[in-house]
C-alpha cells in the first residue's frame, strides 16, 4: 500500500462520477503513475449510489481501496460522501459537494434524509464542503459540478502537477464544453480546505 | 450509448482500458472476423467497443445468446475467427449449442466470453461459470486485469485453433469494469479459411458424436500437460511457509495484501495444469486457495492431491472478494482499523429515470391495485415503492410463462390481479415462446409488452424492434403487432403509457376480456431520442392542495418540501416530454412551462 494513493469518488447515478474519475486517472497517468480504477455500470446507474475507486502509484495491484486506507473521498452528493467515510485513513479527508439529492425513500416519506453536517462533525471527519452549485450557477452550466469539485480536491492530491490536470481535462472533456470546465476547475482550486466545526 | 474509448490517447503503445475494452482490442489485434452477442451486464461493452472502434470486425446484436452462439459457430465453420460475449446467465441460454460445439471444435478460432457477476451488481444469481466450462469440457481462461484480458483473448484464439476447441474466457464484473494501463499492438490480418464440407466433424449423430467425445477427452488431457508449461499459469516462490493458489481478480487482492507470500497464479482453470500444481504444492509448507465464488480450485486440488488445502473455510462463497476479506483470510493480524465509524444511512436503490415510459404503466397498475409477473430489464424496478407492482422474476422471458402457470394452477375466479410485464427486447429474446405457449394451451391472461424501443438497462442498445443495428445503421424493424397476431393472439392494443386515462381504460378492458390479450405500451426510452422542446413542469403553490399525488409517481425530479408542504420540481432533472405529474394533479397546480426549442 505504501506509495499508492487511494481515492474514492462517489455520488448518485447521472452526476458525472465516471467522467470525474476518468479525468483523475488521466491526470495520474500524465504524471507517470501506474493507475487502476473501478466503475459501476448496469442497474445501479439508474439513480442509485455510484462509486469509483481510483488507485495510483508505482505499481498497483488491487483496484479496490481497502477500508481505512483512502486518502480522500470525493463526493458529489453529501450523504453518499458520508456513506464511504469509514474508508478514510487517519489524515484522510472528505471533499464533498454542497449537493443533496433525496433517495426515493425520502421523497415518498418512508425514510428521512439525515443531518449530514451534524453527523460529519460528530464523527470528527475532516471535511471540506465545496460550493459547486454556486460555481456552476455563476458559470451557467450545472454539468460542471464534477470538474469544479475535482478542482477543489486537486490541491490536496500529491504528485500530480497542474499541467497534468489541465491536459487530462483537455483530453477527456468534450471540446465544446472545454472552456467552461477549465474555468470550473480553476474556481474549484481556489476553495480552501477548512473543516466545518472540527478543528484540523 | 457506449463510453468512448480514447484511442487518440495512445501513449507509447499504451491505452487505459476496461477489461471489456481490452477483450475487444485483443480480438481486433488477433484478426477476429466476426462477433455476435446479446447485451448483458457486465459483458455489454465488449461488442459496443467492437462496434464503435473496430470496423474490420463484422459485429451484430443477436435476439438472444443462443442465436449469437449459433451464428458465430456457423462463421467458425466457414473458417472465420469468431467471438461471442454474454453475461453468466446468458451462457445458460447458449448452453445447448455450447455443449455440442465443444464436441465439434473450432475451424476458425471460437472464443466465448462469460462475464460473471459475483456480488450481483446487476444480476439475479451468482453462478460461477468455471463450473459450466468444466461441464462443457472447454478450456477456461481467467484474466485478472485489463492487460491479461487483452493477452488472454489472443492466447485463447491460438489455443482454440491449435487444440480444435472453443475457449471460455471467464471474466467477472471487477475485471470487466475496472480500467488499467494496457500495452497494445496493431491488428494482424488473417484470411478466412473458407467453408469445407466435413460431416464427420459437424454432424454429431451418435456414431460421430462417440468419436468426438473421445477426441474431447484426449484434448483435455493434452491441454492439462500443455498448461503446466504455459505462461498463462505461473509460480512465484517467496516465503515458502505459505503457498496461495489463486485465479482471476483474487490474484490482485493476494498480491496487494500479502506480497511476501508464494503464489501459484492460474490463468487457465480448466483443464487444470496438474503437474504445475503438484510442483507448487511440493515447494510450500501450507497451501491456501483464494478464489471468488465456488470452491472450484479448492475441491479439485484437495481431491487430486489429498491435501488439507484451506479455501472456503477462510473466504466466503457468497459475494465478491475484496482486499479486506483476503487480508482477514491470509493475515488477520494485519487488519487495518478505520478511524471513522460506518454511518447508518438510508439506502439509495436505483429508480426509474425522470421521463421513463415505464412509470406511466406501473403507476397505472398500482392505481388499479394490479401487479405483474415481471422480467429482466429496467422495468424490474416496478417492484419498488411507490408502485409495488411487480412480484415475480425468474429469468429472461419468464414473465409470460409464469403468468400462464399461475393461471393453470388456480380455479377460474381465483386468479390474483396479475398481468405479465416484459420489455420488447426481452420479449424477442425469449418471451415470444411463452406467448405461443399461452395461445396453444388456452390461457386467457394479459401480457403487457413494454416497448421503449431500446435495450435500456444495459445502457441503451439496439434490438430487432428498434430499426437500427449494432453500429446504429438502419435495419429492418420487427413489427411487434404483426408478430403477436401471427402467434394467434386476437386482442392486441397499442397504448402510450403516459396517456394515463387511456392506459387505465385499456388495462381494464383487456384484463376483463375473457380471452388472451396483449397490450403494447409504446413510448421511447429517454436515452433513445433527444427532445426538441425544453419544456419542464412548474408548480403553483397557491393552487396546491398538498395531496402528494405527484409524489406517488415516484419521479426522481419531484421531491417534497416538508416545511412548506408542497412538491419541489427539479428543473435539472425534469424530462421535457413526460407530462405525467401534470396529469395526476387534481387541481391543476402543476403545469408546463414552455421555453421554446433547445
Amino acid at each position: 500500500m505504501e506509495g499508492t494513493t487511494n481515492i474514492i469518488l462517489c455520488g448518485t447515478g447521472g452526476q458525472g462520477i465516471l467522467l470525474a474519475s476518468e479525468v483523475l486517472c488521466a491526470a495520474a497517468w500524465n504524471s507517470g503513475f501506474d493507475v487502476k480504477k473501478s466503475e459501476v455500470h448496469g442497474m445501479a446507474q439508474r439513480g442509485g449510489s455510484v462509486s469509483s475507486h481510483v488507485r495510483f502509484g508505482g505499481k498497483v495491484f488491487s483496484v479496490l481501496v481497502e477500508q481505512g486506507t483512502a486518502h480522500m473521498i470525493i463526493a458529489l452528493e453529501k450523504m453518499e460522501g458520508l456513506r464511504w467515510a469509514h474508508f478514510l485513513s487517519p489524515g484522510g479527508r472528505l471533499v464533498s459537494a454542497d449537493i443533496r439529492i433525496n433517495p426515493m425513500t425520502v421523497n415518498t416519506g418512508s425514510a428521512t434524509y439525515p443531518d449530514i453536517d451534524a453527523l460529519v462533525s460528530e464523527g470528527g471527519i475532516p471535511c471540506t464542503e465545496v460550493p459547486v452549485l454556486s460555481i456552476a450557477r455563476d458559470l451557467g452550466n450545472f454539468k460542471v459540478v464534477n470538474v469544479a469539485l475535482l478542482g477543489a480536491a486537486s490541491t490536496l492530491i500529491e504528485g500530480i502537477p497542474l499541467s497534468s490536470w489541465e491536459r487530462a481535462i483537455e483530453e477527456r472533456v468534450p471540446q465544446k464544453a472545454l472552456a467552461v470546465n477549465m474555468e470550473a476547475f480553476e474556481r474549484g482550486r481556489a476553495v480552501p480546505h477548512i473543516s466545518k466545526g472540527a478543528p484540523r | 450509448m457506449g463510453r468512448k474509448l480514447n484511442l487518440n490517447e495512445e501513449r507509447s503503445g499504451t491505452l487505459f482500458l476496461s477489461g471489456n475494452e481490452a477483450i475487444a482490442r485483443g480480438a481486433w489485434e488477433c484478426g477476429v472476423h466476426f462477433a455476435a452477442a446479446y447485451p448483458g451486464t457486465p459483458s455489454t461493452e465488449i461488442l459496443e467497443t467492437i462496434g464503435e472502434h473496430y470496423p474490420e470486425i463484422k459485429a451484430q446484436w443477436a435476439p438472444n445468446e443462443k442465436v449469437a452462439l449459433e451464428v458465430v459457430a456457423g462463421a467458425s465453420f466457414a473458417g472465420a475467427r469468431v467471438l461471442s460475449a454474454m453475461k453468466h446467465v446468458g451462457l445458460n441460454v447458449a448452453a445447448d449449442p455450447l455443449f455440442t460445439l465443444s464436441y465439434i471444435g473450432a475451424t476458425g478460432g471460437v472464443v466465448v466470453v462469460s462475464a460473471d457477476d459475483p456480488g450481483m451488481h446487476s444480476s439475479q444469481n451468482e453462478q460461477d461459470n468455471r463450473l459450466m466450462g468444466r461441464a462443457a469440457k472447454l478450456v477456461v481462461l481467467e484474466p485478472s486485469d485489463s492487460q491479461e484480458a487483452l493477452d488472454f483473448t489472443k492466447e485463447a484464439f491460438r489455443i482454440s485453433e491449435e487444440f480444435d476447441t472453443p475457449v471460455l474466457l471467464r471474466v467477472t464484473t471487477r475485471v470487466c469494469h475496472s480500467k488499467s494501463l494496457v500495452r497494445v499492438s496493431e491488428r494482424r490480418e488473417i484470411p478466412v479459411k473458407g467453408y469445407v464440407k466435413d460431416i464427420a466433424k459437424r454432424v454429431p449423430i451418435p456414431a460421430n458424436a462417440r468419436k468426438m467425445h473421445s477426441r474431447v477427452e484426449a484434448r483435455l488431457s493434452r491441454l492439462s500437460d500443455w498448461g503446466s508449461e504455459s505462461a498463462l499459469n505461473g509460480i512465484e516462490i517467496k516465503d515458502p511457509s505459505i503457498g496461495v493458489i489463486t485465479s482471476g481478480i483474487s490474484y490482485q487482492y493476494v498480491k496487494e495484501v500479502y506480497p511476501e507470500a508464494s503464489v501459484l497464479r492460474l490463468g487457465m482453470t480448466n483443464p487444470l495444469p496438474w503437474r504445475l500444481i503438484g510442483d507448487f504444492i511440493a515447494r510450500v509448507s501450507r497451501v491456501v486457495v483464494i478464489e471468488e465464488g465456488e470452491p472450484f480450485l479448492e475441491e479439485s486440488i484437495r481431491s487430486r492431491f489429498l491435501i488439507d488445502a484451506q479455501g472456503k473455510s477462510l473466504v466466503p462463497i457468497e459475494g465478491e472478494l475484496n482486499p479486506e476479506l483476503v487480508r482477514a483470510a491470509l493475515r488477520p493480524e494485519s487488519t487495518i482499523k478505520s478511524p471513522y465509524r460506518e454511518a447508518d444511512l438510508p439506502g439509495r436503490p436505483p429508480t426509474l429515470c425522470p421521463g421513463c415510459p415505464h412509470r406511466g404503466a406501473f403507476h397505472t397498475l398500482a392505481g388499479m391495485k394490479f401487479s405483474s409477473t415481471g422480467d429482466i430489464g429496467c422495468y424490474t424496478l416496478g417492484l419498488m415503492p411507490p408502485y409495488n407492482a411487480l412480484e415475480t422474476v425468474v429469468c429472461m422471458g419468464a414473465a409470460v410463462g409464469v403468468l400462464a402457470g399461475i393461471e393453470k394452477a388456480l380455479e377460474p375466479g381465483g386468479m390474483p390481479k396479475l398481468v405479465a410485464a416484459i420489455g420488447e427486447s426481452t420479449f424477442i429474446h425469449s418471451g415470444i415462446t411463452g406467448l405461443i405457449d399461452m395461445v396453444y394451451n388456452g390461457n386467457t391472461g394479459t401480457v403487457m409488452i413494454m416497448d421503449n424501443s431500446l435495450t435500456a438497462m444495459t445502457g441503451g442498445q439496439q434490438n430487432p424492434a428498434t430499426g437500427r443495428d449494432l453500429r446504429g445503421e438502419p435495419a429492418p424493424m420487427l413489427d411487434l403487432v404483426e408478430i403477436v397476431r401471427a402467434c394467434g393472439v386476437k386482442r392486441i392494443r397499442v397504448v402510450d403509457p403516459h396517456d394515463l386515462k387511456e392506459m387505465k381504460k385499456v388495462l381494464k378492458e383487456e384484463y376483463e376480456a375473457p380471452e388472451l390479450s396483449v397490450i403494447i405500451t409504446k413510448r421511447p426510452c429517454i436515452m433513445a431520442y433527444k427532445p426538441l422542446r425544453k419544456t419542464v413542469a412548474v408548480h403553483d403553490p397557491d393552487k396546491c392542495v398538498h395531496c402528494r399525488a405527484c409524489i406517488r409517481l415516484g419521479c426522481p425530479a419531484i421531491s417534497w418540501d416538508a416545511e412548506a408542504g408542497v412538491p419541489v420540481i427539479s428543473e435539472m432533472h425534469c424530462w421535457p416530454n413526460c407530462n405525467l405529474c401534470v396529469q395526476v394533479c387534481p387541481v391543476g397546480a402543476l403545469g408546463k412551462d414552455l421555453e421554446g426549442v433547445v
